[in-house]
């Protein structure tokens, strides 16, 4: 499967493009032109490479969870380890790529939204490593829910404005980004945390994660023998799975499943699978399945893991979805709960809520399979952030 | 020829400016809609531009956010922004009204089932603040059909051959964003204002409305001396926020007040 996309328009097949005010179409031009130059520079590929071997930690070890497969009783499941990565998720990846990018434009200052504040943690981190100033938008409610990571990222330098508009979480945390960056435009880069947005933010956050799918490609041979049947992986806005998947694309004996909330169920309104449930529109720059009402207004969502709570999704999966070279299911929050708690237990590694959708998948379907199938998961990050939540649906107070 | 063009060529006719007053569908109060825009009209409005409801208004500022949110919290829906502008031209045949919103809720009704409901109501142009002209071929085919016109933004970080581009697809009039950043934002740039305007008339050969910061009857002044049209949102919203018991009255007043600003320029 010979596979280009996006377009030289951003576009995957009828999705992604570029859905913005025209004030915002310099910025992005500017961008664009930044990032394909730096495409083109070996330079800036040596530079990319080194930060993430020496400051990142990378490449991230492949782990064989040999006791939770066999207590499985079916295929043997891997885990790519980003958990274990400076910052502790994925995310710093794409950051530390595009703090170059900002560096090489000559921004003093670069802004983020977040959710849960992994995006906005690791943007904080790159920031105090480059020497930015760095102000985090977050959702009122979320900084209600995060307060630990709201003090680390104030610890790193960072000033976290909590947003009062809307939903008041992660939606509109990227909403008021882009009115900072529309104002702010000449000195300020803006880094996005997911595949989505306005072209090319979803071809290079993508272009950054794909170290995750490319170390893959050579480490499971080495540790397996042989590339996976499946590889798996969390969809919020899709970030880890595009990181993960993009490589595998072309190998088309390895199946790609994507792994949405399901929040409360499917079949209620709290869940975040706008993949599974939703519509193709247009949100925040580029078109993509949505979870909308039928006047066309966004619908709130609902996850356990506040990394997936998300209404859109990269436009690649929706592309991937349509195109059917990736399937996408759903996990509950129940069952993403009960995969943190056997990790936690049988292997000895405390997975983030997200990552735990992913695992929950794999231990639905490796009884199903065969001893000698092979499944990868992306374990994208750590559970530390998680305690408070899970330590709340245990009945837990600290 | 549309009732946009009509309406400037015969302000230009008499030497006058055009005043584009701002409100968004359903703020305060659905049922006060209608009356609000013949109020518009009555305080000198030559054009109206009439916001629809979005949950993700991306490009608007604080006070506009509000006005959307008061609106989607009484339900109001594009079907319904539509039924209002109907209602108004029940009264009124001839002032343009252009609506004004994001893409989403018209691709949620279905592109052409929107355009045709819109020129069924009366509508005469659509402002999509999020359609780039790389992503409005189709859309300004279906207005075009329907004679609607398609009114685009420019702003001051726009290049000449971003101006052109626009100009290929833009009818009625050309809406100038004033300042780098949201609706209802900071100080206007004057002098980079009368330095533009002339350039986007020629590229476009279209009437320039300046809008974003235009906030009492002296900048209006200045501004008509400069473009063709003035646009006013925020401005009137806030107005609105702030004597909530006597919103029509005090709309009214403003608007007429900055219509005396827009003339003093035209003289």
């Amino acid at each position: 499967m010979s596979y280009n996309l996006p377009d030289a328009s951003g576009h995957f097949g009828p999705y992604g493009g570029i859905f913005v005010s025209e004030t915002l179409i310099a910025a992005l031009e500017e961008l664009k032109a930044a990032y394909a130059h730096a495409c083109t520079d070996p330079a800036f590929q040596a530079e990319f490479d080194y930060e993430l071997k020496h400051y990142v930690g990378r490449p991230s070890p492949i782990y064989h969870a040999k006791r939770w497969s066999e207590l499985l009783g079916g295929a043997q499941i891997y885990l790519k380890r980003e958990d274990l990565n400076h910052t502790g998720a994925h995310k710093v990846n794409n950051c530390i790529g595009q703090a170059l990018l900002a560096k090489r434009m000559g921004k003093p200052r670069v802004i983020a939204e977040t959710g849960a504040g992994q995006h906005g943690v690791a943007t904080a981190t790159v920031a105090a490593r480059y020497g930015f100033e760095c102000v985090v938008y977050m959702g009122s409610e979320d900084v209600k829910r995060q307060a630990a990571n709201v003090y680390r990222m104030k610890l790193l330098g960072a000033t976290v404005v909590p947003v009062e508009s809307g939903s008041k979480t992660l939606k509109d945390a990227l909403n008021e980004a882009m009115r900072d960056w529309v104002t702010n435009i000449e000195n300020t880069f803006y880094i996005i945390g997911t595949v989505a947005g306005p072209h090319p933010y979803p071809m290079m956050v993508r272009d950054f994660q794909t170290v995750i799918g490319k170390e893959a490609l050579v480490q499971m041979p080495e540790m397996a023998g042989r590339q996976p049947d499946a590889v798996i992986a969390a969809v919020g806005g899709g970030s880890n799975a595009m990181g993960i998947f993009h490589p595998y694309i072309p190998h088309e004996s390895v199946k790609l499943i994507g792994v949405e909330a399901a929040g409360e169920g499917m079949d209620t309104n709290r869940h975040s699978a706008s993949l599974q449930k939703g519509r193709p529109g247009v949100l925040h720059g580029n078109r993509t399945y949505l979870l909308q009402d039928e006047n066309g207004q966004i619908t709130e969502t609902h996850s356990i893991s506040a990394g997936l709570d998300y209404p859109g999704v990269g436009p690649e999966h929706a592309w991937l979805k349509d195109s059917g070279r990736a399937e996408y299911v759903g996990i509950s929050d129940s069952e993403a709960l009960q995969a943190f708690h056997d990790l936690c237990r049988f292997e000895g590694i405390i997975p983030a809520l997200e990552s735990s959708h992913a695992l929950a998948y794999a231990a639905k379907l490796a009884p199903s399979l065969a001893k000698d199938k092979i499944l990868l998961v992306n374990l994208s990050g750590r559970g530390d952030k998680d305690m408070h939540t899970v330590a709340e649906k245990s009945g837990i107070q600290f | 020829m549309s009732r946009i063009q009509q309406t400037f060529d015969a302000l230009k006719a008499q030497g006058k400016k055009a005043l584009i007053p701002f409100i968004t569908a359903g703020d305060p109060h659905p049922a006060l809609t209608v009356t609000l825009l013949h109020t518009l009209v009555e305080a000198g409005a030559d054009v109206i531009e009439l916001g629809v409801p979005f949950s993700d208004p991306m490009a608007d500022g604080p006070t506009i956010q509000r006005a959307s949110e008061r609106a989607l919290a009484k339900g109001v829906s594009l079907r319904q922004v539509l039924a209002m502008v109907s209602e108004f031209r029940e009264k009124d045949g001839e002032t343009p009204i252009v609506l004004m919103g994001y893409a989403n809720p018209i691709e949620a009704m279905g592109m052409e089932a929107f355009v045709a409901a819109a020129a069924e109501a009366g509508v005469d142009g659509v402002l999509v603040v999020d359609y780039t002209p790389e992503e409005s071929a189709a859309f300004c085919a279906a207005m075009n059909a329907r004679d609607l016109d398609t009114i685009f933004l420019l702003a001051p970080t726009s290049t000449d051959a971003r101006i052109n581009q626009v100009g290929q697809l833009a009818r009625g009039y050309v809406y100038y964003v004033s300042l780098k950043g949201v609706t209802g934002s900071g100080a206007l740039n004057f002098d980079e204002v009368a330095e533009r305007i002339p350039k986007i008339r020629e590229a476009t050969g279209l009437p320039v409305g300046v809008g974003f910061g235009i906030r009492d009857a002296e900048t209006a002044k200045r501004i008509a001396g400069m473009a063709d049209a003035v646009v006013v949102g925020s401005r009137i919203i806030e107005e609105m926020e702030k004597y909530p018991d006597d919103a029509v009255a005090r709309v009214k007043g403003l608007v007429a007040d900055i219509r005396r600003g827009v003339d003093a320029a035209s003289k």
